[in-house]
């Protein structure tokens, strides 16, 4: 493992390779640790196990075709597959492809910053074990809200998740992307 | 150029992140996200917490043959989705609603203009143009209504909404947007009923004009 990458979850570490070196055993390694997971996540909503395979296979074939737009700076390897996730169960239950932000550029000089990295994990596992602390009717409530199965008027603004901590974390990993917004109004 | 005041709330970021925004409303945030940072970054938080809550699913075991189809496909050869960039005022997302059509304006009166971006169900999208002094067309009163500034500015009883601001109001909130001296001001305007710019037109007219 190159030398800067240490104190990088293993997950971050299989995705880079992924991305970087389009590299096969660590994409093997990657889905074994989440094709599971993510069947798990898809037959929560109500799937059956066969369409939530096909799903899964559609997923992680997405995340191989688009690796270079991850970004550990600025999202876990979980985030990015959920969103990727979420995105095909709209697809394909609504029939319509879901509108998506535009994407910011990084910076051409811009390097790696092992300590933001490393930094967003540690902040993520934070908010995970207060997840993990809830009590169990809320908790039931978060993951509703995150499966999709709550409309944005049952989700209550008051999650009681500590977001604050991990929003700061994530703008600094994105102070290293080019601003276009920025741009135009100078 | 002022900094973005008006933002997208902390539950509407979730249930976009969710997916289970109305497409038209789903529209409205994806071109604030692309405007502003302050909501990026809130959504990001959003999508992580789905990440953990992706991580911590029970695992389920997949059957032997999805890893190795998922693995015959990795070097077939695939069209990319198309990335829509932004054009002048317009953020990706309206572009990709636009579908590469030319904005095609309809009047509606008062030198008001509309664009119907897409329209179903669930709700409408459109791009609206309204000169100085002109009231926004009133599309609440109705269910919810989500307007964002992409050039310009209006004023109503709660404030001032400059490029970039959004909007959220509901049946309940009773107001009339001006737009402010200067550049025409040109929203994007989603809502999830069936328009009734009452203020605007007679109602029999409504169906002409699809508001
Ligand atoms: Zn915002």
């Amino acid at each position: 493992m190159p030398p800067e990458c240490i104190g990088y979850s293993d997950q971050t570490h299989w995705m880079i390779a992924i991305r970087d070196h389009q590299d096969r055993e660590a994409f093997a390694k990657l889905f074994d640790y989440f094709a599971p997971r993510l069947k798990g996540f898809i037959m929560k909503s109500g799937i059956g196990a066969a369409q939530a395979e096909e799903i899964v296979q559609d997923v992680m074939l997405t995340v191989w075709r688009k690796a270079a737009q991850f970004d550990p700076h600025r999202a876990q390897v979980s985030a990015w597959i959920y969103q990727i996730t979420r995105n095909r169960q709209i697809d394909i239950t609504r029939k319509e492809s879901r509108p998506v932000p535009e994407e910011l550029k990084e910076d051409p000089g811009s390097e790696a910053d092992a300590s933001q990295v490393v930094g967003l994990e540690q902040e993520a596992g934070l908010l995970r074990q207060a997840l993990a602390n809830l009590k169990p009717e809320q908790r039931e409530i978060i993951e509703k809200a995150y499966l999709g199965e709550l409309t944005h008027q049952e989700i209550s603004a008051e999650t009681g998740l500590p977001l604050g901590t991990i929003k700061s974390r994530i703008r600094l990993g994105m102070e290293r992307l080019r601003h276009e917004l920025k741009d135009l109004k100078q | 150029m002022s900094a973005v005041t008006h933002h997208i709330p902390d539950a509407m970021l979730a249930a976009y992140a969710a997916g289970t925004l109305p497409h038209a409303f789903a529209v409205v945030v994806a071109s604030h996200v692309s405007l502003c940072d302050h909501c990026r970054v809130a959504l990001a938080a959003h999508q992580t917490v789905g990440g953990v809550v992706l991580e911590d699913s029970d695992a389920v075991p997949v059957s032997s043959s999805l890893k190795d189809n998922l693995f015959a496909q990795l070097d077939a050869p695939f069209v990319p989705e198309p990335v829509y960039d932004r054009s002048g005022i317009y953020p990706g997302p309206v572009m990709e609603a636009l579908k590469g059509r030319a904005l095609k304006w309809k009047t509606l009166g008062m030198g008001v203009r509309q664009d119907i971006l897409t329209e179903d169900a669930h709700g409408s999208v459109r791009l609206l143009y309204i000169p100085p002094g002109q009231a926004v067309p009133d599309h609440g009163h109705n269910g919810l209504e989500m307007t964002l500034v992409l050039q310009g500015s209006f004023s109503d009883e709660t404030g001032r909404f400059g490029v970039g601001d959004v909007e959220i109001a509901d049946e309940d909130l009773e107001h009339t947007p001006i737009a402010d001296a200067g550049d025409p001001c040109i929203c994007l305007a989603a809502t999830d009923a069936r328009l009734r710019f009452n203020a605007f037109l007679p109602r029999i007219l409504q169906p002409i004009f699809r508001i």
